[in-house]
């Protein structure tokens, strides 16, 4: 990496990546702990609810947050994901580990290829192919018998995952690594060249271009990147809940909260969509147990037109000088 | 006649009709997206809201659906230039149109669409006029009413649009202030108010498509999902800013989309518009009528 053109970093690279990577295993871990030590199984539910969106703001926030590329299809990408995990288990009986793997491939190849058509243009027409692949994507999957159609597909979990005191403890702590993993691959790409990039065509693509940015190739690798990891946040959930039908897989909740989540927390930065995301899956894990979860999206839908009408840079940008 | 020929001459037929509609629903986002360049993804759950109003009040006075249509669209025009005057403020002046203006249309659309929910609910909802049931027969092409009644109602009011932004003052400034405001701002007319003036007119189209909906079927607030990709694809096949074109591409995808549906099966109908949408962008993104620009 040189970076020496550019003002001078407060620490070497290397030694700020492994300061994340040490600190986030360390709270992951501080996590998992205090969670054995409630010991309530609702604790694991709620946690992975929570960590599945910091995965999808993270992963929307490579390609909308940087490159300023806004996807609406990440209700599609997920239940890419989740469909290739019911696939790969009913096909072969594999587990939710070589789901997720298999849920990286597709979803990422679909967001190559989506990419590859609508890219060149102007990023509108990238946003509108997404705000309908979900729509498509939801018809194809109804209409296909193979993962149970319209009625869903029914996966049976293991009962005890060794070194785990319950399945549920298991998927959650999947998640949590997941989470991890995404927020640092955010985290490298920000402090990247690739990162740089982006940032350059979020600010002015034609100059960016001009300057000798390979700008079509760098918003592939985004857009792959970026839909792979969705893909790998939707794996888990057949076998989180144990059942799986397209209205829950293809649930709006998924579109409008990987958007609004990056968005309050503050898109740009790796750090925003894990505070959005913490943020707004509490409320609404609160929420949903209080009141009903149409209400509830219906907030989560006035807080995104409100912060990106009066707080464009979300939460972050309060404390950070513009 | 041969069976088959029968079923393609009424594909076609009932196409064109629905390409009615279709028209309707393109040619306001035609106004918005292809002459002001804005946006508005809302515009298909504007119309869905719209449908929904002409249900309610139609139900309760008892009145035909795509009269309460035409009068209900003053309103419609009103609440679009409250909605301009927002995106404005917030979004188009501070150059802020691409990530956040975006998110904020997004974010409408999903306001609209639960809205609808928590007030009415989930289930379908209709109102059928008494001519919904009848059918002209020509020959051996059918001609339903619920279909042809809408389609007429469409395209007579854009139509009606065409002669306004050809013939008036402020229509002609719509045409200008898409290419250049500076210049309109020169010859003593404020652009914003041309392009509120515009957006209000395309919303109140949304309107008159919204009671054609009604008419040609039963429609529920998740309606307008399918709506995005077909007047997205139309609207862009017809070269954006052009509402002649705008008609032809609605005629065209509504002929398409039919004969699909009539030879494959209907689930196969938002697969068209999406497949549409997806080849229009990569091979012509400048429309079929239009010239590169």
């Amino acid at each position: 990496m040189s970076a020496t053109a550019l003002p001078a970093p407060a620490a070497p690279p290397a030694r700020r990546h492994l300061s994340y990577w040490l600190g986030a295993t360390l709270l992951a871990l501080a996590l998992l702990v205090l969670l054995r030590l409630i010991g309530n199984e609702y604790g694991w539910y709620a946690g992975y609810f929570v960590l599945q969106y910091v995965v999808l703001a993270a992963a929307w926030n490579i390609l909308g947050g940087y490159a300023g590329y806004v996807n609406f299809g990440a209700a599609g990408f997920m239940a890419t994901g989740t469909y290739t995990a019911v696939v790969l288990y009913e096909a072969l009986g594999l587990g939710v580990l070589p789901g997720i793997l298999g849920a990286a491939v597709v979803a990422g190849l679909l967001g190559l290829g989506t990419g590859y058509l609508t890219l060149r243009l102007r990023g509108v027409y990238f946003s509108i192919a997404t705000l309908c692949l979900a729509v498509v994507l939801q018809t194809l999957v109804v209409n296909w018998d193979y993962v149970g159609g319209s009625r869903g597909a029914y996966v049976i979990r293991p009962m005890t995952v060794p070194g785990f005191v319950s399945y549920g403890e298991y998927i959650f702590a999947v998640m949590l690594a997941l989470a991890v993993l995404a927020t640092g691959i955010g985290r490298t790409v920000e402090l990247s060249r690739l990162g740089r990039g982006l940032q350059a065509i979020r600010d002015n693509e034609r100059a960016a271009e001009a300057v000798g940015v390979p700008t079509l190739r760098l918003k592939l690798i985004a857009t792959t990147l970026s839909g792979a990891l969705m893909g790998v946040a939707g794996a888990p959930l057949p076998f989180y809940a144990g059942y799986v039908n397209p209205d829950g897989a293809f649930n709006l909740a998924y579109a409008v909260n990987t958007i609004a989540m990056p968005l309050i927390g503050g898109a740009g930065t790796w750090l925003g969509p894990v505070i959005g995301a913490v943020l707004l899956a509490t409320l609404q894990q609160a929420a949903t147990v209080t009141i009903s979860s149409a209400l509830n999206l219906w907030i989560t839908g006035w807080m995104l037109v409100l912060f990106v009408a009066l707080a464009p840079r979300g939460i972050l940008g309060w404390f950070r000088k513009r | 006649m041969d069976p088959t020929l029968s079923l393609l001459l009424n594909g076609i037929v009932s196409g064109l009709l629905l390409g009615g509609l279709y028209a309707a629903a393109a040619s306001g986002l035609a106004v918005s997206f292809g002459m002001l360049d804005i946006v508005n993804i809302a515009h298909p759950a504007l119309m869905v809201a719209a449908g929904m109003a002409v249900v309610l009040v139609g139900t309760a006075l008892g009145l035909d659906p795509l009269l309460v249509a035409v009068l209900q669209a003053p309103l419609f025009y009103l609440l679009g230039t409250l909605l301009y005057r927002a995106y404005h403020h917030f979004f188009e002046r501070r150059g802020d149109e691409a990530l956040q203006g975006l998110a904020f249309f997004f974010g409408v659309m999903f306001i609209v669409e639960v809205g609808l929910v928590l007030l009415l609910g989930p289930e379908q909802r209709f109102l059928d006029p008494d001519y919904a049931f009848v059918t002209w027969r020509l020959g051996e092409i059918d001609v339903p009413l619920r279909m042809l009644a809408p389609a007429l109602l469409a395209l007579a009011a854009i139509a009606a649009l065409w002669v306004f932004l050809r013939r008036s003052f402020t229509g002609l400034a719509v045409a200008a202030v898409a290419q250049d405001p500076e210049a309109l701002r020169l010859m003593a007319v404020d652009p914003v108010r041309i392009k509120r003036i515009a957006f209000g007119l395309s919303i109140a189209l949304a309107s008159i498509a919204g009671g054609a909906l009604v008419v040609v079927q039963p429609i529920e607030p998740g309606s307008h999902q399918v709506f995005i990709g077909r007047v997205f694809a139309i609207c862009i096949m017809g070269g954006m800013a052009s509402l002649p074109g705008c008609v032809l591409a609605a005629f065209l995808f509504g002929v398409v989309e039919n004969l699909t549906a009539s030879f494959y099966g209907p689930s196969w109908s938002p697969a068209v518009a999406f497949g549409w949408l997806l080849l229009v962008l990569a091979f012509r993104p400048q429309g079929l009528f239009g010239r590169l620009a």
